[in-house]
């Protein structure tokens, strides 16, 4: 069982957080200050498994993370899964999202937060992954989006134009803080692309 | 019409949207949560009007604030509104929603249940898709019941895409409302076999989350799970079920045998790292669970460890971690394959990443021996100084002494050695594990006797350089050490050189900054010093040593009188007063060294933590009855009762009680020494080892050595690596010593051949320095070991724990389960041809699984020549007897057997039949039921205590015949393994001495059994009747391959 997955940025800002088991709202910061206090403090190079079982659950509970420029994607789980299938499964994640959004990085996290949890809906539900099929992800979720637009229909133009003009007018909106770099060696699972 | 939509969603785009928040949010920095107040306002507004659309925009921008750590449980009702829109898109915001925040505290949770129900089965699989998602996150029993139907109509889907979510889900639906699992099952098991291999992969993810906590229910599928191992190249598949057999074969050994070859096929040909890892992890689980009973497996064991090397050494650090895990795993069982990496496991130490160097120290944990303990440790030492960081010098500290304490001090050989390590340990700065050293000094310096004369110097030289340790009081972790220091210098002052130096530093005025609860230790402790100081002078008349002392402790005590803690002030106070009184009886010359010394005489000795929970109750002591009279409610309520428990119990019990007085513990005490000493396993102490100590131990301390540079050094301390030169020249010492004796050997018997004695030392070769004598903690007398680790209550877990296969459609309709026990023993009346015959009453417990009612039940066993049925009188040889109840359906009831059984020695099979008449509505059938019931040896056994003195007579008596039994693979704990045997096979321990224990049990027929019990899992067995030993032995031993 996966327990909780979340994404802060090298300064500990959440970005996205899902958890599997109810916590009060307190409690899930105060999960997510100290796992990045905990994760943010180990060096590059090091492994990427962490024994911080205190937090979620008792000792049977691991961290696995992986850290991408500016953000950091850990996920909480119990004996039950494997650490290296789960760290593929990181790597899934972080390359549907860079499919998805076309060069993600740290602001389309920012502010599309809700978009990214669509996607995770598609791979992991209820904590259990549900697929691990990047192009079958996509699927789903390119269906979903179309889904919307057509829903949206003549209404929903003036509102994305709307929205395409706040967007020019942000100066601040850079896009090279670029987490798409996904050729960090990936050691095993050829087949889970 | 249209113009208000147009105009609506044009008044809308104006409205915040999540980016414009988000933008907002980041826009003001400085007043973050007042600008968030003020959006939470605009929310709210939001949220009143009609608009689906506004609404949706709101509970979105809610989603991003609860993220934030915003509590949004108040809009609730308004997420729920949303989930019920006919839109997908706002329907999907609600349902995100929803599972960010709601939970089963929720109260409008259960207003979704029919809209949930109406997206379920909505024509639009997306639809449905969001549902399940939300469900799958808020859940509550409810729900769970409302929907496990609906939700299991979608397990079987036109579309994989839902078909996989129902799968998945119906995990979370059993959490909550375990009885869903039975119906849902056989659908479950069906989507193994599914077409598509994303629901194939949802059906296993959701077995292998049910098997891990409950494994047993689901062997039955192992041959399918097996199926589906080596037909697919999913690796994500694969992993799960490689773990899922992981956790299945503890429990079926069959099962380890037949995965074998297909892991190793896969461990070689498998590119992917994670599918190999977990192979090598199963195939770990599978020699563990085999490792009892099978030709070696030597192979395998040797490809694991082979293939873990080469992650272990890999530049991944990944890999390297999970390399040691599963090493330690191996370590477990195969000790001797994974010893032989010690290289490369002590090279990981000083890897720069700290989980690896954790890892490494579990491994060298198990890795260690008595010839290679000092040198490990020693590296160790060298890591702690090393060390960078409190938390993993700490661990380092807590493993060093973890190490060396494992098995009661198994491996350690030289306890001067292990002191002197404990005490270098003192020097580390900013520790919180002074307790921990501070409790192994005293449990060494308790237990091993021997040692007491060096650890009394090494601990007055601590306390003399207290201030060292107390130096910074802010870190003081580690001034625990003196309450050990303070303790031993007092209990054990007589081998104290100079106990007046000692008492004087004990009294020292900055021993008042210390912790309340050390205070009061030094305080108690200096007054036992001073009695021996009395006692060394004691006779000189006019001792002005004497007196002086009397003086100090009058001089120093008021400091501690003054204590703002309680014990302290207590202790001092009485001290102060008695110290006065003695100083009054000195100034008279009066004789008081004897008189103060009574007060401290008598060794504690350590006692067992458990011990007192396992006092047994004295045979008529009630404890539930009352000892004074209950306090009357009303007159009438009274009269019954006191009659019958108020006069005579209570009285009964009391008196026996108070009869234990001084006289009756003397006697007592006088009669175990007695028993111990007949007792040939307890180990006695011997005087001579006192001397083997002496000789070498005055040698040994160093000169003092201060050295300024390094100031937390405590001068005048012996260094542990002096110990390890010491000890290696001893033992080679010990080496040459044996070659020239073998030498003679040689020259006397020329003749024959010898090996010679070259190669590595066997662990067998090393002696110990000293002759410790460890003294074994103290357990009362008839104490039973017991099992003590009791399961979490609270587990959702355990609800799931259905036996699945009692449920397959061709249900029995009877379930009879076999001789459950033989109840009653003993016929008290002989024959005099004096041929004995037995009656052994067997209990059968009849259970109707059938929907119908059962009647006419008639139980008939063939008889053997050594076992008959009793038969009522005038009956046949071979009719059967009638049950004396009916069961209606779902119902179990007991009824007994009484067989004649002529001998015990053997055990018996007999094979029977249970006709009954299954009564329906429409009609009834004749049926019947073939059963084999089993007498087994174990059976025969009762349970009876037996004194120590009693079993060492019986073993002395040369009646009985030996016969012993090695046990291969066992892995649990001593204990366990006692309450094992004691539980399956009706034995009692006498005796318990650290590494083995001595069980006895008799026969109805009066044979005596007795064990001695190895840790080392051997058990030599002797009995007055050699096949029944052996048949209990064979029953002994089938017991532990089943676990």
């Amino acid at each position: 069982m996966i327990k909780a997955i979340l994404i802060f940025n090298n300064h500990g800002k959440p970005r996205m957080s899902k958890f599997y088991e109810h916590y009060t709202e307190d409690t899930e910061q105060q999960i997510i200050r100290e796992t990045f206090h905990l994760v943010s403090k180990r060096d590059e190079n090091i492994c990427n498994f962490l024994e911080g079982g205190l937090l979620i659950g008792g000792s049977d509970n691991k961290l696995i993370y992986r850290h991408y420029a500016t953000l950091y994607f850990v996920f909480c789980v119990d004996s039950s899964e494997s650490e290296l299938g789960i760290l593929d499964l990181i790597q899934v994640f972080v390359e549907t999202l860079d499919k998805c959004f076309e060069n993600v990085c740290e602001l389309d996290l920012i502010f599309h937060v809700d978009k990214v949890h669509n996607i995770l809906a598609e791979m992991v539900m209820g904590g259990m992954v549900l697929e691990t099929n990047m192009s079958e992800i996509i699927t789903q979720v390119e269906a979903q989006g179309k889904m919307e637009k057509s829903e949206a229909g003549i209404a929903g133009a003036p509102a994305r134009a709307v929205s395409a003009v706040k967007n020019m007018n942000l100066p601040e909106m850079p896009k090279n803080i670029n987490i798409g770099d996904i050729s960090i060696k990936v050691p095993n699972l050829p087949s889970f692309k | 019409m249209a113009l208000k939509i147009v105009k609506g969603s044009i008044d809308r785009m104006f409205d915040k949207n999540l980016q414009d928040l988000v933008r907002g949010i980041r826009n003001h920095k400085e007043d973050e949560a007042k600008y968030i107040s003020t959006c939470i306002d605009e929310i709210k507004q939001e949220l009143k009007q009609d608009n689906i659309a506004v609404k949706a925009n709101a509970v979105c921008k809610l989603t991003y604030l609860q993220m934030l750590g915003y509590d949004v449980s108040w809009a609730a009702f308004n997420i729920v509104e949303v989930m019920s829109s006919s839109k997908f898109t706002y329907k999907r915001i609600g349902y995100l929603a929803a599972s960010q925040c709601f939970h089963e505290g929720t109260d409008v949770i259960m207003l979704t249940t029919n809209q949930i129900r109406k997206d379920l089965s909505s024509p639009n699989q997306y639809d449905t898709g969001v549902a399940l998602t939300g469900l799958s996150c808020f859940v509550t029993p409810d729900l769970a019941r409302d929907l496990a139907n609906d939700i299991m109509t979608l397990m079987s889907h036109t579309k994989p895409y839902i078909r996989k979510k129902a799968v998945l889900i119906m995990y979370k639906v059993f959490l909550k409302y375990p009885e869903s699992l039975r119906p849902a099952f056989p659908r479950l098991k069906e989507k193994l076999e599914d077409p598509d291999p994303g629901v194939q992969s949802a059906a296993v993810n959701v077995i292998c989350e049910l098997a891990r906590r409950n494994p047993k229910n689901y062997l039955s599928l192992a041959p399918l799970f097996f199926k589906l191992m080596t037909s697919s190249t999913n690796n994500w598949v694969l992993i799960k079920i490689i773990k899922l057999f992981g956790a299945l074969t503890p429990l079926e050994p069959r099962l380890g045998k037949k995965l074998i070859e297909p892991l190793t096929n896969l461990i070689h040909s498998t590119s992917a790292m994670s599918l190999l890892y977990e192979c090598v992890n199963t195939v770990i689980a599978v020699l563990i669970s085999l490792s009892s009973g099978m030709p070696n497996h030597s192979a395998s064991i040797q490809l694991c460890v082979q293939k873990l090397r080469i992650l272990i050494e890999d530049s991944d650090q990944n890999l390297k971690y999970l390399g040691l895990l599963a090493m330690s795993k191996i370590l477990k069982t195969h000790p001797k394959s994974v010893q032989s990496h010690k290289d490369l496991i002590l090279q990981c130490l000083d890897d720069k990443d700290e989980s690896i160097r954790l890892r490494a120290l579990d491994l060298l944990y198990g890795m260690v021996s008595k010839k290679n303990l000092m040198e490990i440790v020693k590296k160790l030492m060298l890591h702690v100084d090393k060390a960078e960081g409190t938390t993993y010098r700490d661990e380092l500290l807590t493993k060093i002494i973890d190490i060396c304490s494992q098995s009661n001090f198994q491996y350690i050989t030289n306890f001067e050695w292990y002191i002197s390590i404990l005490v270098e340990l003192t020097r580390l700065e900013g520790t919180r594990h002074g307790h921990l050293i501070a409790s192994q000094m005293l449990d060494v310096a308790i237990r091993v006797k021997a040692i007491r004369g060096f650890a009394v110097a090494q601990m007055a030289t601590l306390l003399d350089n207290a201030h060292l340790l107390t130096g910074n009081t802010q870190r003081n972790g580690i001034c625990e050490v003196l309450y050990a220091a303070a303790w031993i210098c007092g209990e054990f002052s007589e081998h104290l050189e100079d106990p007046m130096q000692t008492l004087e530093a004990m009294l020292r005025p900055k021993v008042a900054t210390l912790p309340g609860h050390i205070q009061a230790v030094y305080v108690q402790n200096a007054a036992k010093l001073f009695a021996t100081v009395l006692r060394k002078h004691d006779g000189e008349t006019e001792s002005q040593a004497a007196q002086e002392t009397s003086q100090l402790l009058i001089d120093r005590l008021p400091l501690f009188v003054q204590s703002a803690n309680l014990e302290v002030q207590e202790r001092a106070s009485c001290i102060l007063q008695l110290v006065k009184y003695i100083q009054k009886l000195q100034q008279k010359n009066v004789e008081v060294a004897e008189e103060v010394t009574a007060l401290f005489a008598g060794e504690l000795n350590p006692v067992a933590p458990k011990a007192q929970k396992k006092v047994p109750i004295p045979e008529g002591l009630d404890l539930d009855a009352w000892i004074n009279e209950p306090p009357s409610g009303s007159e009438s309520e009274d009269e019954k009762p006191k009659a019958v428990f108020a006069k005579e119990e209570p009285k009964h019990s009391r008196s026996r009680h108070t009869e234990v007085d001084e006289k009756e513990l003397a006697r007592r005490r006088e009669v175990r020494k007695q028993e111990q000493a007949s007792n040939p396993f307890y180990i006695k102490a011997s005087p001579s080892s006192q001397k083997v100590y002496d000789a070498p131990g005055v040698e040994h301390i160093p000169v003092v050595q201060i050295d300024l540079s390094v100031p937390l050094k405590v001068p005048g301390m012996p260094m542990s690596d002096q110990y390890l030169k010491l000890e290696e020249e001893r033992r080679q010492k010990e080496k040459a010593e044996r070659k020239k004796k073998e030498k003679k050997k040689k020259r006397e018997k020329r003749g024959k051949e010898r090996k010679a004695d070259s190669g590595p030392e066997s662990e067998e070769d090393i002696t110990p320095a000293h002759q410790v004598d460890i003294v074994t903690e103290e357990m009362p007398e008839n104490a039973l070991p017991s099992d003590d680790d009791d399961k979490d209550p609270n587990d959702p877990h355990k609800a799931l724990d259905i036996d699945l296969d009692k449920y397959v459609p061709h249900c029995r309709h009877l379930q009879f389960i076999h001789v459950l026990h033989i109840v009653m023993c003993r016929n008290e009346f002989f024959s005099k041809t004096e041929i004995y015959d037995f009656k052994v009453v067997v209990s059968v417990i009849f259970e109707n699984k059938s929907d119908s009612f059962l009647k006419a039940m008639e139980f008939n066993v063939l008889d053997s020549l050594n076992s008959k049925l009793q038969r009522p009188e005038g009956a046949g040889a071979h009719d059967s007897l009638t049950v004396p109840f009916q069961l209606p359906p779902g119902v179990s009831n007991e009824a007994r057997f009484v067989f004649s059984v002529q001998s015990i020695v053997m055990p018996q099979k007999l094979k029977g039949t249970l006709t009954f008449i299954v009564k329906s509505d429409e009609s009834s059938t004749h049926e019947k039921l073939d059963f084999k019931l089993h007498f087994t040896c174990t059976s025969y056994l009762i349970t009876t205590p037996c004194y120590s003195d009693a079993y060492a007579k019986l073993l002395e008596s040369g009646d009985l015949k030996g016969s012993s039994l090695r046990l291969e693979g066992i892995n649990m704990p001593f204990h366990h393994l006692l309450a094992r045997i004691c539980f399956h096979h009706h034995f009692s321990v006498v005796e318990r001495i650290d590494s083995c224990a001595s069980m006895y049990s008799r026969s109805i027929q009066g044979h005596h059994v007795c064990l001695l019990v190895k840790t080392t899992v051997s058990i030599d067995a002797k009995c007055d009747e050699p096949s029944l030993l052996g048949n209990v032995l064979d029953e002994i031993k089938q017991t532990f391959s089943k676990c």
